[in-house]
């Protein structure tokens, strides 16, 4: 277990997530990229702080916003970059798409189209390692608006019955598509205080406090980690472009304009290039070493065949 | 000495849970004074709680933690005692376990067998009752099993727990009562999913029929054969997969087809198999085919109007008179559903 936040390693890993999205959303106007994405841009942090918290044998599902997740938890990036283009060298072997990503080597078990969906499934997961006794913690990331399904509140509540070894990651980005939570939940309840009511040992951060949002996750993994109960992490945090799609999506209006100077207008990943002291030339540097390596993958999604239909339509069902 | 299907559902569940430390049942009720009608009862106390596990009334997560243990390298089977109830879960089911094994590029397959009891009962009326397999068959990924006599409930239920995808189990709440003898050979058979059985033979029409619809069909039809009407019947067993090459070298010999549905005839699996029949065969029916099911209405819960509401044993022997033009006395077969089509056999009493 880390005992200190590794800056260092927390500015590379987000500043990889950046990359490789920004990539996708440059090249997809190309029309090669057939499939709806979900970008991380602007919430790049507090995956690569679950990065630095994540331990061999534990595992992790997500949402429909899974790059950065999928990325954080080791996922391979070409299969992930193929999977987006529809190739059969997806992770998915391209029946999934961006929304459906899934590196069960690296204990990334699958991510899910349907708000709260992978949530239940991530709680089973947790049962069987309390079953088990193998050591490891189910991580379950979610936002907002799973909050808002009764699939968390009927997880939440199962995994508090039984004490199961489960960190829920909640980004809260302040959206469910466009409708911001003020129509959604009342705005005295805080999420994690809810949370906490449910029996989920709960804790609030912010992205943008880097060293508080570590600390907090990597105590509440901990407590997992060893058999006290589950535990849930709200991280406040801030999307940038459109929910679903490449672009900035300003012309809409939707955003308050205090959440576009306080979150959208500051760039955390230019934050820690400060924060550890980066040169021009040393940023330069890294960048160039991540851009070669994205540019492969995509290359190796760019040069994959396309799934056979045959073979994929013979997949329905396990043998 | 005899035993009857819920017995033989509890002694299949208890074999796995001796035999296979990874298999563990789920559901709202499994360790309750009751045990889901006998079919669970001390099985907690011989095997514990983590495995024997009483739930949240909370059907969709719990489905979805199925999905989850499932993929986990277990073999879980979940319990609901009202199929109902489980339409709270139709997410999980559609688009985490019925999906899993495909979208993610069949990397990881959801061994999970969920069972699900249809109320027939007393007053179960339009929420208590519904016969919603068609719904199930619909989804690529499903298998849907609907058991019938005690003499297969055994081998059925050893084979969706064996199989490795998402088996839907759907047990008629009448069936558990049917009874076998306990040396029967062929309670321990094993049977292969998506293999109908013909369960009476005949030459002039084709009768196919699943769940307990099987049960009220073979009542008809044997009573039939006494009065020289043939008739052959096909219980499905699992009705996906389907066996439709069995349905359709029966039709092909007899040219004359109804199929009985224990659910609403909109877009019903009776339909389905009609439909596949016309498309399918290369003879002529020498009449139109018929399908007995329930109208496009809920079932109402007055005793005073259900037995015109549900599909009986009689019903099945006037409709296979009717298209077969034979006449057989009509007091004699209203004998055969001899109790109210609310009470199984002279033993129920209610309520449940």
């Amino acid at each position: 277990m880390r005992a200190e936040l590794d800056l260092e390693r927390l500015y590379r890993v987000a500043l990889r997530i950046r990359l490789v999205e920004s990539r996708i959303a440059e090249l997809y106007p190309e029309g090669k990229m057939r499939c709806p994405v979900h970008l991380s841009i602007g919430q790049e942090i507090p995956s690569a702080i679950f990065e630095q918290v994540k331990l061999p044998g534990d595992t992790a599902i997500s949402t429909h916003r899974a790059h950065a997740h999928y990325l954080a938890m080791g996922g391979d990036l070409p299969r992930m970059i193929a999977e987006i283009y529809g190739k059969v060298t997806g992770c998915s072997k391209g029946r999934g798409g961006s929304m459906h990503l899934i590196d069960i080597e690296k204990g990334f078990l699958g991510s899910s189209a349907i708000v709260g969906n992978s949530i239940p499934v991530g709680v089973g997961v947790g049962y069987t390692k309390m079953l088990s006794e193998d050591g490891g913690v189910s991580f379950i990331f979610l936002g907002d608006g799973a909050v808002e399904e009764g699939a968390f509140y009927e997880s939440a509540n199962f995994a508090a019955v039984h004490r199961l070894p489960i960190v829920f990651i909640l980004e809260n980005n302040l959206y469910s598509v466009y409708t911001n939570l003020g129509p959604r939940q009342p705005t005295s309840r805080s999420l994690s205080e809810l949370a906490a009511v449910i029996g989920l040992k709960s804790e609030k951060a912010e992205d943008s406090n880097f060293q508080d949002t570590f600390m907090k996750m990597q105590t509440l993994a901990t407590y997992a980690r060893n058999r006290m109960g589950p535990t849930l992490l709200e991280i406040s945090t801030y999307r940038k472009l459109e929910h679903c799609g490449p672009n900035d999506d300003d012309n809409l209006g939707y955003r308050l304009e205090r959440e576009t100077k306080e979150f959208k207008d500051v760039d955390l990943v230019q934050r820690l290039e400060v924060l550890t002291g980066k040169s021009s030339q040393e940023k330069k540097k890294i960048s160039a070493v991540l851009n070669q390596e994205i540019e492969s993958a995509f290359e190796f999604a760019e040069t994959s065949s396309f799934p056979s239909y045959v073979e994929a339509s013979e997949g329905v069902y396990a043998s | 000495m005899q035993v009857n299907s819920a017995s033989e559902i509890l002694r299949v569940l208890e074999r796995n849970l001796r035999d296979n430390p990874k298999f563990l049942i789920a559901g709202l009720g499994v360790t309750d004074p009751k045990g889901v009608f006998g079919t669970t009862l001390g099985l907690e106390e011989k095997y514990g709680s983590k495995r024997v596990l009483e739930t949240p009334t909370s059907e969709n997560a719990m489905t979805g933690v199925g999905v989850g243990i499932a993929i986990s390298g277990y073999r879980p089977l979940m319990i609901h005692q009202r199929l109902d109830f489980f339409l709270l879960a139709m997410d999980q089911l559609v688009n985490s376990a019925a999906k899993w094994h495909f979208m993610f590029g069949s990397q990881q397959s959801v061994p999970l067998t969920i069972r699900l009891i249809t109320g027939r009962g007393w007053g179960q009326g339009p929420t208590h009752s519904q016969n919603l397999h068609s719904w199930f068959s619909h989804i690529p990924g499903l298998k849907v099993v609907m058991p019938s006599f005690a003499s297969e409930i055994a081998g059925l239920l050893q084979a969706s727990i064996d199989d490795p995808n998402p088996v839907v189990f759907i047990e008629d709440r009448w069936i558990h009562n049917l009874s076998v003898e306990a040396n029967d050979s062929r309670i321990d058979q094993s049977i292969q999913l998506g293999k109908a059985n013909i369960c009476h033979s005949g030459n002039d029409i084709t009768v196919v029929s699943s769940g307990y619809m099987s049960v009220e069909a073979l009542k008809a039809v044997s009573f039939l054969a006494k009065h020289n009407v043939s008739a052959e019947l096909i219980d499905l067993r699992t009705i996906k997969p389907l066996d439709l090459d069995t349905i359709l070298y029966s039709v092909k010999k007899t040219k004359n087809l109804i199929v009985v549905d224990s659910g609403n005839e909109i877009a019903s699996f009776g339909k389905e198999i009609i439909a596949n029949v016309a498309m399918a065969i290369d003879v002529p029916l020498a009449n139109p085919p018929r399908l007995v099911s329930l109208p496009d209405v809920p079932e109402p819960t007055s005793h005073g109007v259900i037995g015109e509401y549900r599909v009986s044993a009689t019903k099945i022997a006037l409709s296979i008179i009717e298209i077969l033009c034979v006449d057989t006395p009509h007091d004699l077969i209203k004998k055969l559903t001899p109790f109210k089509e609310d009470v199984p056999d002279s033993s129920f009493t209610g309520p449940f």
